[in-house]
């Protein structure tokens, strides 16, 4: 078996491991090592060629593709080494990974620092269990993207979507724009799950109707799909008797959620979070494992690709610390989602690191709101707030924590009201239940 | 088209674990044997739908086919496996029962196995049951321990069955549904399927849920198959290591009720419930009977979590009415047509038994039953890249670069694996067919990662274009076509004529037209204009 040394290994070549593995090199790490299971660099960006990538981060509308040749050239630049068609086999606690290809065969990488990047999976019908025939027809959105855009074929005639995630609502546009018709789209929530740009230019500039609260209940067809039985749903999404109808069609795509990709962090044994089933991770995104540090969609999942790059960047710079034996050390605080917040992560700030620069905490709203603040609580106290004009569990909400907000001190378990344990609370409140309570919180 | 002719001493119609199961056993004797099976593949109905049980026989009343079968099925089934390379375990197996009633019924189970000749049944006490297995529902009170119960995989033995068959000499026709019989003074003379007609010595039906209709054929109405539906979940490697051994509950008169149960790759299964259908072709699952499922097998392990489900499915079994047993032996009136019918549970488990049977009454009804002395009854189990360890791993690598190539990155399926399953001896031509050869699309994204390059790789080995390659034969397509075919359709309805006949004032256009304007406009797009309609 072929052995390699290094700083950093870096697992998944898609925008997550691109940018970590360029910011560990461009940090000071030594060997760098990329590693992809797929034939090219860029990962899932290689087959999403609609435009919309990189409006943040490059102030440039670029498609997929063009966002991933940034970064390739960015990782090629700073010097990183790649290793293609290769697939990672075995993650250990000890930092080795086993990964094989066809020229090299099984290759032992043995790191100083290791960054899962594996991005996600999509959740297929097993995982929401449509009831049904099982005919040929019935593909994960992705997989039908990958079909139309990288292989050259269609996957069917007639469409209807199930879910409104970004990438069914992508492929309903693309389909149509491919001569498919795309007869409808369903969410089972109330509201849509993919972007609100999403749903504007791929649904209602195409004509294509979106159905919020209907979910598929049944699939016919023996051999290929041939119709589906759609439902409305009640408030807690239980199919409502006698409001199904058949919608003919030979494809159902469906767009149901990703699944953060963690079998290998698993098989290292670390914390993971129940809610994003990825890691919990520290604000340089180390896991609880030493030495194993995640990203992008392993950690949660991203709905735009900026703040994958900006998540990896962190991933990056915290690898090269650890391989120059020059991470933080000292107290950590725990993050927790509080009031109308689903998950915050990271999960753990390290004090030094909150007194020295912007510490950024991505979340998700568990209900769309309008005009609220977002706002980090330590020990009962507002240490930090923002105000938005709406937020959507589709739409991430980052909170970039300020130098100084939160000192040592303040997090203190003394201050931090009972519990051996200090927390920093994110929760999202309606602004006009307002400062008389909370206090002290800035305008 | 003349049809074509072949001439058979016995013909097997239905190439599920029965049918193939008898002709491995025929394929020891000097006989000429032709195993007809409508499906593209073997194995592809109830044999790919069950709970990939061995049971212990506990269950069958004395004296019936099932007990008797049962019983001598299981003691075969180590050696049978050993010999075809097939995936078996020797679990053990729990009947829970969660009431003193219930025990009474558990000593009346191991009384009848004791009947029945199933070796080792024991009671056991609530403390061993959760020693051996902790997730189970800690009010259980007692457990019928069967130490002969055990796991398999019912397509990987009806294809190493089908696959021994073939490489001893019986002839194997896919894609061959019996249309028609012929029946002179009293006996089955050939058996037709589209395109081929073979004249024949003996029949035997193993057609599953279509036995009755294939007796029909030859004028009998003796049973009825009343498809009896049974839904499953499949659960994630994640948590397949909630149970050790498959867990009953007590049964019921008609079904043993919802089980949870290992499986032999790891995963965790749980069902079935049981619904009479009506129709053969209904193997769809429903939301109540799921919700059955999964309530049952929570009964069993409370901690079961619904989110680990990677796929659902639905199994049709053969319930012959009025026998209520298997019904095997002459159908009355035609005794060289021998039915192999009525295979419900416990038919994989009794199947190299029924094998046997099959062999005996052929023998008995005049066959001769001369052993082969070049019969190889050893079929290698095909090399499983996740199956190795690493040194044997870089050895093939080193053979074979395909070896290197991981095509599912669920169950570390590589390249090699799946080329080597489309070129066996029995052709696999679909993607549950390499599913089931190699486990590529078993896994827990389903296919969303290796579908598109197994439809590549069955492309370039088998020739068959990308938008022909099925799922599982017949029109199961998974592609409808190159991508802008559609688009070419529709923009070339587009051109002029057809605008006018689109208003209504040239609608005496004939078809020939739409034809042209679709072939001009490709030549156009070919050269890179895009003068004709406009999309």
């Amino acid at each position: 078996m072929r052995t390699v040394e290094c700083d950093v290994a870096v697992v998944g070549a898609g925008p997550a491991g691109l940018a970590a593995a360029a910011r560990a090199k461009r940090c000071g790490a030594g060997r760098v090592v990329l590693m992809d299971r797929d034939r090219e660099l860029g990962g899932i960006l290689n087959q999403c060629i609609h435009n919309g990538f990189g409006l943040q981060l490059l102030s440039q509308e670029l498609t997929g593709p063009e966002y991933a040749e940034h970064f390739i050239n960015e990782a090629r630049d700073a010097g990183v080494e790649t290793m293609l068609d290769t697939m990672v086999l075995e993650v250990t606690r000890s930092r080795q990974i086993v990964a094989v290809n066809r020229t090299e065969g099984l290759i032992q990488a043995n790191a100083k620092a290791i960054i899962l990047a594996m991005g996600a999976r999509e959740r297929n019908r097993g995982g929401v269990i449509i009831p049904g025939m099982r005919p040929a027809g019935v593909f994960t959105a992705g997989a039908a993207q990958r079909f139309v855009n990288m292989e050259g074929y269609m996957p069917g005639k007639r469409i209807v979507v199930l879910g409104s995630g970004d990438i069914g609502l992508i492929m309903a546009r693309r389909l149509t724009w491919e001569g498919a018709k795309v007869e409808a789209v369903l969410e089972i929530l109330p509201f849509p799950s993919g972007l609100t740009r999403n749903i504007v230019q791929c649904l209602n500039d195409q004509g294509i109707p979106l159905y919020l609260s209907h979910t598929v209940v049944d699939i016919h067809g023996e051999e290929r799909v041939e119709g589906v039985t759609v439902a409305r749903v009640d408030s807690d999404l239980r199919p409502i008797p006698g409001t199904e109808w058949d919608i003919e069609c030979d494809t159902l795509l469906l767009s149901v959620g990703l699944i953060p990709e963690n079998e290998l962090t698993r098989d290292v044994g670390g914390e993971l979070d129940p809610v994003t089933g990825g890691p919990v991770v520290t604000d340089e995104m180390e896991t609880s494992t030493p030495g194993i540090f995640a990203c992008g969609n392993v950690v949660h999942i991203h709905d735009l690709v900026d703040n994958v790059t900006r998540e990896a960047w962190t991933a990056g710079e915290g690898a090269a610390r650890l391989a120059a034996r020059q991470q933080p050390g000292g107290e950590t605080i725990r993050t927790r989602a509080g009031d109308g917040v689903r998950y915050v992560a990271p999960h753990l700030l390290h004090l030094d690191n909150l007194v020295a620069r912007d510490v950024r905490l991505f979340m998700r709203a568990t209900r769309p709101a309008e005009r609220v603040q977002v706002e980090a609580v330590v020990g009962g106290k507002v240490v930090f707030s923002k105000f938005e004009r709406v937020v959507r569990p589709a739409e991430m909400v980052v909170l970039t924590i300020p130098p100084g907000k939160v000192s040592p001190g303040k997090a203190s378990p003394d201050h931090a009201g009972g519990g051996s344990h200090p927390e920093l609370v994110v929760r999202i409140t309606p602004r006009d239940r307002d400062t008389a309570v909370e206090g002290g919180r800035k305008a | 088209m003349q049809a074509r002719r072949l001439a058979a001493d016995v013909v097997i119609i239905g190439a599920g674990v029965v049918g193939t199961g008898v002709a491995r056993e025929l394929a020891r004797y000097d006989v000429r044997v032709v195993l007809v099976e409508k499906r593209a593949d073997v194995a592809f109905g109830t044999t790919k739908a069950n709970t990939a049980l061995v049971h212990a026989g506990y269950d069958a009343e004395p004296g019936t086919w099932k007990a008797r079968l049962n019983v001598r099925g299981n003691s075969l089934y180590p050696k049978v496996c050993a010999e075809l390379g097939v995936a078996y375990k020797n679990t053990g197996s729990l009947v829970v029962a969660f009431s003193e009633a219930q025990v009474l019924h558990l000593q009346e189970l191991k009384a009848k196995g004791r009947i029945n000749g199933v070796p080792g049944l024991e009671v056991i006490p609530r403390e061993r049951v959760l020693t051996i297995e902790p997730d189970v529902n800690p009010d259980v009170v007692a457990a019928l321990w069967a130490p002969s119960g055990g796991i398999t995989s019912p397509w990987e033995l009806a294809i190493a069955f089908a696959e021994n068959a073939v490489a001893n000499g019986v002839e194997l026709l896919l894609s061959s549904p019996v249309i028609g019989m012929d029946v002179r003074g009293g006996r089955v003379s050939s058996v037709r399927c589209p395109g081929v007609v073979i004249d024949t010595g003996f029949v035997v039906n193993a057609a599953g849920i279509w036995a009755d209709d294939i007796e029909r054929m030859v004028g009998r109405d003796d049973f009825e198959i009343t498809p009896r539906r049974g839904e499953y979940y499949l659960f994630d490697k994640r948590v397949g290591h909630l149970v050790s051994r498959p867990l009953f509950p007590v049964p019921s008169r008609s079904t043993k009720g919802i089980v949870v149960a290992p499986t032999v790759d790891g995963n965790l299964i749980a069902g079935p419930n049981a619904l009479l259908v009506g129709d053969k072709g209904d193997l769809a699952t429903t939301a109540a009977g799921l919700a059955e499922v999964i309530e049952g097998a929570r009964r069993l392990v409370p901690g079961l979590p619904a989110r680990e489900s990677i796929t659902n499915f639905a199994g049709l079994r053969a319930v012959a009415v009025p026998a209520g047993d298997f019904v095997i032996g002459a159908s009355p009136g035609v005794p060289n047509f021998i039915n192999a019918a009525g295979i419900q549970s416990p038919g994989l488990t009794a199947a190299p038994a029924i094998a046997e049977a099959v062999r005996d009454i052929l023998a008995d009804a005049g066959l001769e039953l001369a052993e082969k002395p070049d019969f190889n009854p050893v079929r290698e189990r095909p090399t499983r890249f996740a199956e190795l360890c690493r040194d044997e791993q870089s050895a093939l690598i080193e053979k074979n670069p395909l070896w290197g190539h991981i095509i599912c990155r669920c169950e570390n399926v590589t390249e090699a694996e799946v080329v080597e399953a489309l070129h066996r001896a029995v052709p696999c031509t679909t993607l549950d067919g390499v599913k089931f050869r190699t486990r590529a699309g078993a896994g827990r994204c389903q296919g969303g990662f290796c579908g598109p390059r197994v439809v590549d790789i069955i492309h370039r080995e088998l020739g068959v274009a990308p938008e022909q390659v099925t799922k599982k034969g017949g029109r199961s397509y998974i592609l409808s076509g190159p991508s802008k075919d559609s688009l070419l359709e529709q923009t070339a309805c587009r051109c002029l004529a057809h605008a006018i006949r689109d208003d209504g004032q040239a609608d005496t256009e004939d078809v020939g037209t739409e034809d042209a304007c679709r072939i001009e406009m490709r030549e156009r797009e070919g050269v890179g204009g895009h003068a004709h309609g406009g999309v």
